[in-house]
């Protein structure tokens, strides 16, 4: 792929599911940043997926932290490495339960004080590692193992709370879309301050579907216009070019949906809340990026 | 005491095949206890869980080291784990397969072919055979406990026929 | 019914026959289980509870808190981090006199990141003002569950009660279990300080430190209290169910030389070693420690004491060791194991006995 080193920052033997959208993600997000990096790593999948003592499957060093505690524990290494002169990329990569429920006081806090670092939360819209139960990011109708009949709250709008922060760059992306990512990753990595990436990781497991689907559903998840593709540096907001397509011709929800078991038994009230959800989002951000 | 060892990958429904089997010990009276040992899990790594019964409540909580029964629900994990260590040497070895795996030779090894059970009977669930019930079936045949039991185990827990009808399919073709 | 069980679901069992209003959790294994039995309860309506599936273990403690001091039963579950985190509402909750009741599933503390069975955590928060029990089996887990409500509820204790379970080693395992049907065991919550708009009072306000050491003092008199509670609640457990418990469980102790001291499942299995040093001629008898708070009075005799401590406190010792030793006096071999879920057989245990060295401490895997 053009644009990034051939070098390989993940070892083959990960602990990683088949089709894991993680350490696909995780891959080209090392390729991106090269390995003046430290990972910051709560509690989530990719705690697990490095290994076990004492291998590490990375070639970069992570620290596992505990796990509300990623966002304030990069914040003190940001520090330290301003502190040293050193130009470490900091990225902090946590799944959606660690960023949006449990660690969103230490982002809200991290950004606020414009911490020099990238947060990555990877989003497979439930607490994968602890055997998926329902997040704040996990959407309306889904099943987990804690809304068995399917979560009756929508998913929370990461995206907007972050966008409050004013940050100099933030965007969102998906594991279907590798070179978009990134391009996207290298971005964030030229600027200095808080930036911010929400990636849409479909999970085989969590989502009920087969291992071999993963890229297919991502960009299904896209082609919807479920999952925007943007990005914002301070107030301008760009629109990528997959959700421009699918703000004009977007491939019917149904379908979606009908490809993960996650979503059996999904109500009509329910897929039309979505529907009006995501069509709300498109036209607010419509909206932004004619105002830019 | 019975001590068995059962041998799975992640997501065979292998944990579910050991609360099935304390279940039916259960209901012929006895004392069961059932444990899935927990490693780092992931789809499709192999996986081990510790099944123990006996006339009288049992009180071990640490791993079976030497089996008096070794059970394997995929052969494949023939050629990533040593199933058959610790093995008393009496032990008997239950392996799902057509034919005795070459790796099995040199046991007092018992097969069945419960994939093949569940693909003719069509017990399957998201693209995958199901094997923890049919192999209550074969291990009933082996005097783990008693059909009746066995069948009642399933039926309690799965209201699909499939399953107590691949187990006594799988009791039947025990070999 | 009897039916089988794991134990995290003998605990979702009596959580359901207790009917709190009020469920709160997040999950952390290896207690997910009982957060999700729970939403199944609740998802089928077969427990009618309120569930907040809150976004940390922080607020599930917060939230029981708000909930509670409404003058309604409430519940949760953690473990190990969960219940670290937690700490400082943990604190609060004794602080606010609520009867939660939570069950703690132990595990091992990171870094680095340990799933498995040890104690340190729940013993972390031994100052706390909660009572604690610990279980051993899947029926004990239930059972435990069930009294845990009716002790912290009664008016002479008004604190909130931690059951523990062993990660994994207990959680996830299958024994049988006999469900009741409980009646009237667990009376009606009536909380005397609950919050009353028609009697408006002020709640956990400035309080000036020739106040705060005698609100401080009433908990430590309710802990007091507690012991007679437990003792009469265990014996009306008994009564109406037929199965009986007490401060320990011991086994074999009446002409036993030596006790095995130990809390949670290693105590069962310290019962198999018992009967294999029996067969030697060595007079063993095990001992398993249930309550740590409020810590019992053991009857030990002038037999010596092996001592197994599933946790530690560095630059100190064992926990339970010290906590004998505070006391009775009494010195004890104190042998450090299963910590991080090392695996501890009645084989290990009976050569603890044999090697015994009274008045030492040692590791097991380390020392030799």
């Amino acid at each position: 792929m053009s644009g990034t080193s051939a070098t390989e920052y993940i070892c083959k033997c990960t602990s990683a599911c088949a089709g894991c959208s993680s350490s696909l993600i995780l891959r080209h997000v090392l390729k991106a940043a090269g390995p003046d990096t430290v990972l910051v790593v709560p509690a989530c999948c990719t705690s697990v997926l490095q290994g076990v003592w004492p291998n590490t499957a990375f070639n970069i060093p992570i620290y596992n932290v505990a796990f509300a505690a990623a966002a304030a524990v990069a914040s003190g290494m940001a520090a330290a490495f301003e502190s040293l002169g050193k130009n470490t990329n900091v990225i902090a990569y946590a799944g959606d339960g660690g960023t949006v429920d449990i660690g969103i006081q230490a982002i809200s806090g991290a950004l606020e004080r414009e911490t020099n670092f990238l947060y990555i939360c990877y989003d497979n819209e439930a607490y994968g590692n602890t055997g998926m139960q329902r997040s704040g990011s996990t959407p309306m109708g889904a099943r987990t193992t804690t809304t068995p009949g399917g979560k009756t709250h929508k998913k929370k709008d990461l995206d907007r709370i972050i966008a409050a922060h004013h940050l100099p760059y933030m965007a969102t992306a998906c594991s279907a879309y590798p070179q978009d990512l990134v391009k996207k990753v290298q971005k964030a990595l030229s600027i200095k301050g808080p930036k911010f990436m929400h990636i849409l990781a479909p999970c085989p497991p969590g989502w009920r579907y087969d291992s071999s689907q993963t890229i297919e559903i991502g960009k299904m998840a896209v082609k919807t216009g479920l999952w925007a593709m943007y990005e914002r540096e301070y107030d301008n907001l760009t629109i990528n070019g997959p959700t421009k397509a699918a703000m004009i011709k977007p491939t019917p929800l149904e379908d979606y949906f009908k490809m993960q078991g996650r979503f059996s038994g999904l109500k009509e009230e329910q897929i039309r809340t979505i529907r009006g959800e995501m069509e709300r989002n498109l036209r607010m951000l419509k909206a932004e990026a004619e105002g830019c | 005491m019975y001590e068995i060892r059962l041998h799975s990958r992640g997501g065979q429904g292998g944990v579910t095949a050991a609360k099935l089997m304390a279940l039916a010990a259960f209901r012929d009276g006895k004392y069961a206890t059932a444990a899935p040992f927990y490693g780092a899990e992931r789809r499709g790594a192999p996986i081990v869980s510790f099944i123990r019964i006996d006339d009288k409540p049992i009180k071990i909580y640490s791993q079976i080291h030497n089996p008096d029964l070794v059970v394997v629900l995929d052969p494949s994990i023939l050629d990533l784990v040593n199933v058959f260590d610790g093995l008393k040497p009496d032990g008997k070895v239950l392996i799902n397969a057509p034919e005795v795996p070459e790796k099995a030779s040199g046991y007092n090894v018992y097969y069945v072919d419960l994939t093949g059970i569940a693909l003719k009977i069509n017990l399957i669930v998201a693209g995958n055979p199901i094997l923890n019930t049919p192999v209550i079936g074969a291990l009933a045949k082996m005097g783990l406990f008693s059909r009746e039991s066995a069948i009642d185990a399933i039926k309690e827990m799965f209201s699909d026929e499939r399953n107590h009808k691949a187990a006594l399919m799988a009791y039947e073709e025990l070999i | 019914m009897l039916t089988i069980s794991t134990g995290n679901n003998a605990v979702a069992a009596a959580v359901k026959q207790a009917n709190p209003a009020v469920v709160a959790a997040y999950p952390i294994t290896p207690q997910t289980e009982i957060v999700e039995q729970i939403a199944n309860f609740v998802t089928n309506g077969s427990l009618k509870s309120k569930y907040i599936p809150v976004e940390s273990e922080h607020s599930a403690m917060a939230a029981c808190i708000g909930a509670s001091i409404t003058g309604v039963r409430t519940f949760t579950a953690t473990s190990s981090h969960g219940l670290l985190y937690m700490h400082e509402m943990v604190n609060w909750a004794a602080g606010a006199r609520l009867p939660i009741v939570m069950a703690n599933v132990n595990r091992a503390l990171g870094p680095g990141w340990n799933v498995w069975a040890e104690h340190t955590d729940s013993l972390q928060a031994r100052d706390t003002g909660w009572l604690q029990v610990y279980v051993a089996t899947v029926q004990e887990a239930y059972d435990a569950t069930l009294m845990a409500f009716r002790i912290a509820e009664d008016r002479r204790v008004y604190l909130p009660v931690m059951i523990n379970l062993d990660g994994f080693s207990l959680s996830h395992i299958t024994q049988q279990l006999e469900e009741n049907e409980i009646g009237d065991f667990i009376p009606p919550l009536v909380l005397d300080h609950a919050i009353d708009t028609k009697n408006p009072a002020g709640y956990g306000c400035m309080t000036s430190s020739s106040d705060y050491f005698r609100i401080r003092y009433d908990i430590e008199r309710s802990m007091r209290d507690s012991v007679g509670v437990i003792r009469e609640t265990e014996e009306a457990f008994s009564k109406s169910f037929g199965r009986s418990y007490s401060w320990t469980e011991d086994y074999q102790t009446e002409d036993a030389e030596i006790l095995i001291l130990s809390m949670g499942t290693l105590g069962k299995e310290a019962e198999v070693a018992v009967d294999i040093l029996r067969e030697e001629g060595i007079k063993a008898g095990a001992m398993r420690v249930r309550w740590i708070r409020p810590f019992p009075n053991l009857n030990l005799g002038d037999r010596e004491l092996v001592v197994i401590d599933r946790n530690y406190s560095f630059g100190f010792g064992g926990i339970l060791a010290a906590s004998v030793r505070a006391k009775t006096g009494r010195e004890c071999y104190n042998v450090i194991a299963g910590i991080g879920g090392q695996e501890v057989t009645y084989m290990d245990i009976a050569g603890f006995v044999r090697n015994r060295r009274i008045g030492e401490e040692s590791w097991f895997g380390v020392d030799a």
